[in-house]
């Protein structure tokens, strides 16, 4: 909502200087976003005199000048038409920044003759629309001075309005607010009631009369239209940024403005036959005076001549029977459309309109008559005519809104003892009409504030204006020892951050949303594809199904500039239906390229299945899971390398896949290196038992040291290393402590299909430090069962 | 006697001239070894006449004594040399760089969410959370949003539609806000309530300023005597802890929120200059959080008696927080995954934000 200062004193008698208004404004809760005040800009800008005019020896429509600054006298030259000897205006001189080119003014040279300066328009000083001529001051202006202590400068607020501040829509509105904090006294509205001279010829029927309680219409006839808009109006219109079309648009645009009161202006001999206010008909079509078609539906508000539909009530006019210049005859409409009817059918046809934003916030259901009456006062004060009796249909009665305040609820609630007679007060100012009732302040709302449903709504406006700075600040109180603030389950996924951050990985936050043609590669069967309705771009159509998809792009994006080892990581939801809470949480890791550039040591190597499967266990670990227990198997989603992926469960439940990226998936996002790749499901991690306390385990430590045996074994390819250990560590569970596998070797001196494993047991001594027996025994056992669960025979 | 005087000079000398642990070793074979000449002077003993044997024989294990001594000492004076001539050999260039390791970091969202807990939590508050998909009661209407209500309209919601119902208001949404998690707190009927939510919230919304994804934190204290000015104090005490200063200015403007009333937006103060934002101090204000007391409609939609409860809600966006504090200067950047900003702008693995140790940049300098 812009408006200008001249503008809000047209309605507020007030000293105010424009810094104290915009301060106040911001305080009562109509925060101002910008106040633009053209005077800074021209502090440069002086008044000068045109001393001598004569014609420009090489042009016949310039002039070359002399121009006395009060200081100096300076050869100007000046294609202005209005531009003679005698005239004041305003002067910039060389080096002054012209506001309207944001440039500074040099010395010139035109068609030979130079010019030390220019005599400046409306336009240039950016204070108007003006560029026809140069201003003209009157004569007995002083010269030398400076320009904005001459000129009629207005300065410009913008201020934001909240939805529940309907009637700040208009500048009385504002007006009235500051007025009720004190900053000056409302002006009375200077509309006078019209007693129109004859009957309007064209009369209104209202159908539809929940969606419009109230219309009023009056015929004006003999309207000259091709009349100039006063330049006090074109210049506010202007300010806030509307052109001036003609005077009747200007009339309807300048009323909305100051009353937020929207009005319509029909072409009367356009119209065929009378007004019917009436939902439209299913498909029934309307051409908007933007030129677009669009077919209606039954819950759209129709305002109707004999041919169908001429203006989208309350939203927008339509293109038919709208006024232009050789307008003659007019029907003025003034009326109520309700909230909800505008709200809907603006939505649906995605129309915003001046008059539809504040139709579905609030207009004042009494301003219909004396919107009526302003309209038609400022018609034809500029474009003459004839008018007639006002024409009603429905009427402007309307509920009266009562509120009830209990004046202690104020400190209750707020923390800030209030008189009772202070309350009233406020509440007067604002415009509410108060008594006491069983000792609570009943207030009955003024019509132009639709927003207040109860005592918390009259706290507010109360609040408001004594300021919120005036509330005391008080620290929570605590009563008791805070407990844990994250749920353990909150905490160990901030743990699993860090621990793969730890692992070198770089946490990323990447989209909920992917390219649904990415995500279908990473659907399981049958997962539906979560698609937005209304994606912001074609590319972030689906809430993700996975994490992967865009790390994926990631190391794409980062490929591209040059960064090709990259290791990634997100903890962030995926999405397996459109439902609330179908989704869980993930961290999910990338790594791509290098452990590191080439290094002098050597220890530069390519990322494998190998680090994506220490990130996995990583994070379960940090995310206290039971990784020991986890068992790997070879069932990872379709986007992994069949070969090179697996999967950790805990029987069916799956705690985590990872592997190397599917190459044909790489591929089709662009991506040329091979990619690991992990996935952690966080919410499969079963939580550590309560009951388990948080003491450790006893620990045992043995006093003889242990003994490291080394035994390789031959079996078919496609054992499984962890079966292997798995065996060597249940040959004996108390005395074999740990299994490492040191070698894993194929080909040569192997028969085809084999493999050779080469196993490293630790065995400990319990009571007594072993005999060469004891290992001997130990060792067969771990031969046996190795051979018994693997069919690894030990390796000759 | 004479003789074994001027054999030990000769032996210590010839000993401390030997210049390795070969000339030396030789040295004591020929003087002790089984045919050494002391040892063979030794073996002469026997034939001598018995009071000069026990005379001679005194002498002998004296100078054996003493040449041992000597041996001893050049043998670790020798070795000593050995050793610093084998190190001389291993010389390295000790100011080649070490061998790389990949320090990684914790995105500034992440860090936010732990610097805004830990000052919550300070306050006995506890954090929930709720889906990132809703339906619109908990969206909207709970929050005293009805269909039509011109607010929905200020978030440029995402829908997805639901696949039980045709009708546009039975869509689900892409949470607009963090406020839904206020709802199902409520629902679950522990009160009072003293928590914060942070989270993802999204709206149809991309420029310098907006991406349609982003990230708030909600805070709701609901009890039988919470006041707007326990609001005030609470927001104090967080914006101080948060910028880690002592004092900061902050202004209320009266603002409006559906699900708030009275409801305001918090400024803080603040020093804006071409190239730098400086919090704390100088003219300006920054616009940082929406806030008011809780409307009773809310309250009712969330199963709890209006008349005998209230408090207050806050909304603060944590991406915003991350700019305002770290100097992060463009909110989109945020989401890029770019591992040149990534490691920039991101906390080391041991940064852990806590009021007892510190907020921010705990866990030791980036590497």
């Amino acid at each position: 909502m812009k408006f200008t200062l001249s503008w809000l004193k047209e309605h507020l008698d007030t000293k105010a200087s424009v810094d104290e208004i915009a301060e106040m404004l911001t305080k009562i809760g109509l925060e101002v976003e910008e106040v633009i005040n053209p005077a800074a800009a021209l502090k440069d800008f002086i008044t000068a005199r045109v001393e001598t005019y004569e014609r420009h020896p090489d042009s016949d429509h310039l002039g070359l000048l002399c121009v006395n600054t009060g200081m100096e006298k300076l050869q100007v030259v000046c294609g202005a038409p209005n531009c003679k000897q005698g005239l004041v205006g305003i002067f910039a001189q060389v080096g002054v920044t012209i506001p309207c080119y944001n440039e500074k003014l040099k010395v010139g040279k035109i068609r030979g003759v130079e010019s030390f300066g220019m005599m400046c328009s409306e336009k240039e000083l950016g204070i108007g629309e003006d560029h026809n001529g140069i201003i003209e001051l009157p004569a007995d202006t002083p010269i030398g001075v400076s320009a904005a202590q001459v000129l009629n400068i207005d300065p410009v607020f913008e201020i934001s309005i909240t939805p529940n501040r309907a009637e700040c829509l208009g500048v009385r509105g504002v007006a009235r607010d500051l007025a009720a904090a004190g900053l000056g006294t409302l002006k009375p509205l200077n509309v006078k009631k019209i007693a129109g001279s004859f009957k309007s010829p064209v009369t209104v029927s209202i159908e539809a009369k929940e969606a419009c309680p109230t219309y009023v219409g009056r015929y004006i006839k003999g309207v000259n239209n091709k009349a100039e808009t006063p330049k006090w109006m074109k210049d506010r219109l202007c300010a806030i940024g509307l052109r001036s079309i003609s005077p009747l648009v200007d009339v309807t645009n300048y009323i909305n403005y100051d009353m937020a009161r929207p009005l319509h202006v029909f072409d009367a001999d356009k119209l065929k036959g009378n007004i019917t206010v009436r939902m439209a008909k299913d498909g029934e079509k309307f051409v908007s005076l933007e030129e677009k078609e669009y077919a209606l539906d039954g819950q759209s508000l129709g305002i109707c001549d004999d041919e169908g539909v001429q203006c989208l009530g309350g939203i927008m006019g339509g293109a038919e029977k709208g006024c232009c210049e050789e307008t003659k005859n007019v029907f003025l409409e003034c009326a109520l459309f309700a909230p909800d009817c505008i709200a809907r059918t603006g939505r649906k046809f995605q129309i915003d309109s001046d008059s539809r934003y504040r139709y579905e916030r609030w207009v004042d259901p009494k301003s219909n008559i004396l919107g009526s009456d302003y309209a038609t006062q400022l018609i034809t004060e500029i474009c003459g005519g004839e008018v007639s009796e006002i024409e009603i249909a429905g009427c402007e009665d309307c509920a009266e809104r009562v509120a009830y305040l209990r004046p202690e609820r104020i400190k209750s609630l707020i923390g800030l003892e209030v008189s009772k007679e202070k309350i009233v007060d406020i509440l007067n100012k604002l415009g509410f009409v108060t008594s006491e009732e069983n000792g609570k302040i009943k207030a009955v709302s003024p019509t132009w504030r639709g927003d207040i449903e109860g005592e918390h709504d009259l706290v507010e406006e109360v609040v408001r204006m004594i300021g919120l700075d005036e509330i005391p600040a008080e620290s929570l109180p605590h009563d008791k020892f805070p407990s844990q603030t994250l749920t353990p389950v909150q905490r160990r996924n901030v743990t699993v951050k860090h621990e793969l951050a730890a692992r070198g990985m770089l946490e990323t936050v990447t989209w909920s949303f992917t390219d649904s043609k990415v995500a279908q590669m990473f659907r399981k069967a049958g997962q539906e594809a979560v698609l937005l309705f209304n994606p912001i771009a074609s590319d972030l159509d689906e809430m993700r199904p996975s994490v992967l998809p865009n790390l994926l792009l990631a190391v794409k994006n980062n490929i591209a500039k040059g960064y090709g080892n990259v290791s990634l990581f997100e903890v962030g939801p995926q999405f397996f239906g459109r439902k609330p809470k179908e989704q869980a949480l993930a961290a999910g890791g990338v790594r791509c390229g290098m452990t590191s550039k080439k290094v002098w040591t050597g220890d530069e190597r390519a990322y494998d299945v190998f680090d994506a499967k220490a990130d996995a266990i990583a994070a379960i670990a940090a995310a206290n899971g039971p990784w020991e227990n986890a068992q790997v198997f070879r069932d990872a989603p379709e986007y992994y390398h069949p070969g090179r992926s697996g999967s950790l469960r805990l029987g069916k439940n799956v705690l985590a896949y990872f592997g190397e990226i599917h190459p044909a998936v790489t591929k089709k996002l662009g991506i040329k290196p091979r990619v690991m790749a992990f996935e952690v499901f966080l919410d499969n991690i079963p939580e550590p038992r309560a009951v388990q306390g948080k003491a450790r385990k006893k620990l045992e430590l043995y006093q003889f040291q242990p003994l490291d045996k080394d035994l390789a074994f031959v079996m078919n390819k496609d054992v499984k290393a962890s079966d292997v250990i798995a065996a060597a560590k249940n040959a004996d569970r108390v005395h074999i402590t740990d299994v490492r596998i040191f070698d894993v070797y194929e080909g040569e001196n192997l028969p085809e299909g084999k493999k050779s494993l080469a196993l490293s047991v630790t065995f400990q001594p319990i009571e007594n430090t072993f005999t060469d027996k004891d290992i001997e025994g130990l060792m067969n056992k771990v031969i046996d069962e190795v051979k018994k669960k693997t069919g690894g025979e030990l390796r000759a | 006697m004479e003789n074994i005087e001027e054999l030990k000079k000769s032996l210590t000398a010839e000993i401390n001239q030997a210049g390795d642990m070969k000339a030396l070793e030789e040295i004591r074979v020929a003087v002790l070894g089984k045919k050494g000449r002391i040892t063979e002077m030794m073996k002469g003993l026997g034939a001598l006449p018995p009071e000069q044997k026990i005379e001679t024989g005194k002498s002998l294990n004296l100078l054996k004594g003493e040449i041992e001594q000597v041996l001893t000492e050049r043998k670790s004076v020798l070795e000593a040399k050995e050793l610093n001539d084998k190190l001389a050999k291993e010389i390295v260039d000790v100011t080649l760089p070490v061998r790389p390791e990949n320090q990684g970091r914790i995105h500034p969202v992440s860090q936010i969410y732990e610097e805004v807990v830990a000052i919550f939590g300070q306050m006995g508050f506890s954090v929930a959370e709720g889906p990132d998909i809703e339906d619109q009661f908990h969206n909207f209407n709970a929050l005293n949003m009805p269909a039509n209500h011109p607010a929905r309209q200020m978030q440029d919601t995402f829908y997805i539609p639901n696949p039980d119902s045709a009708d546009f208001d039975d869509s689900y949404v892409v949470r607009t806000h963090t406020s839904p998690v206020q709802i199902r707190t409520m629902e679950k009927k522990e009160l009072p309530i003293r928590i914060i939510a942070p989270g993802r919230t999204y709206r149809s919304d991309y420029d310098a300023t907006h991406t349609p994804m982003f990230h708030q934190v909600e805070g709701l204290v609901i009890d039988k005597n919470i006041t707007m000015a326990h609001l005030k104090g609470c927001l104090y005490d967080f914006v101080k802890a948060f910028f880690e200063l002592d004092d900061v200015p902050v202004r209320y403007r009266p603002s409006y929120f559906p699900f708030t009333e009275p409801s305001a937006e918090m400024d803080i103060g603040c020093l804006k200059t071409k190239t730098e934002l400086k919090i704390g101090a100088g003219t300006d204000w920054l616009e940082i959080l929406g806030c008011g007391m809780v409307h009773p409609k809310v309250l009712e939609a969330g199963g709890i008696d209006p008349n005998e409860y209230q408090g207050f809600a806050f909304g603060v966006g944590i991406d915003r927080l991350a700019m305002l504090k770290y100097g992060i200067p463009d909110l989109r950047t945020f989401f890029e995954s770019d591992v040149r900003w990534l490691k920039h702008y991101g906390f080391v693995p041991l940064d852990s934000a806590s009021m007892t140790g510190g907020l921010s940049n705990n866990g030791g300098a980036a590497r």
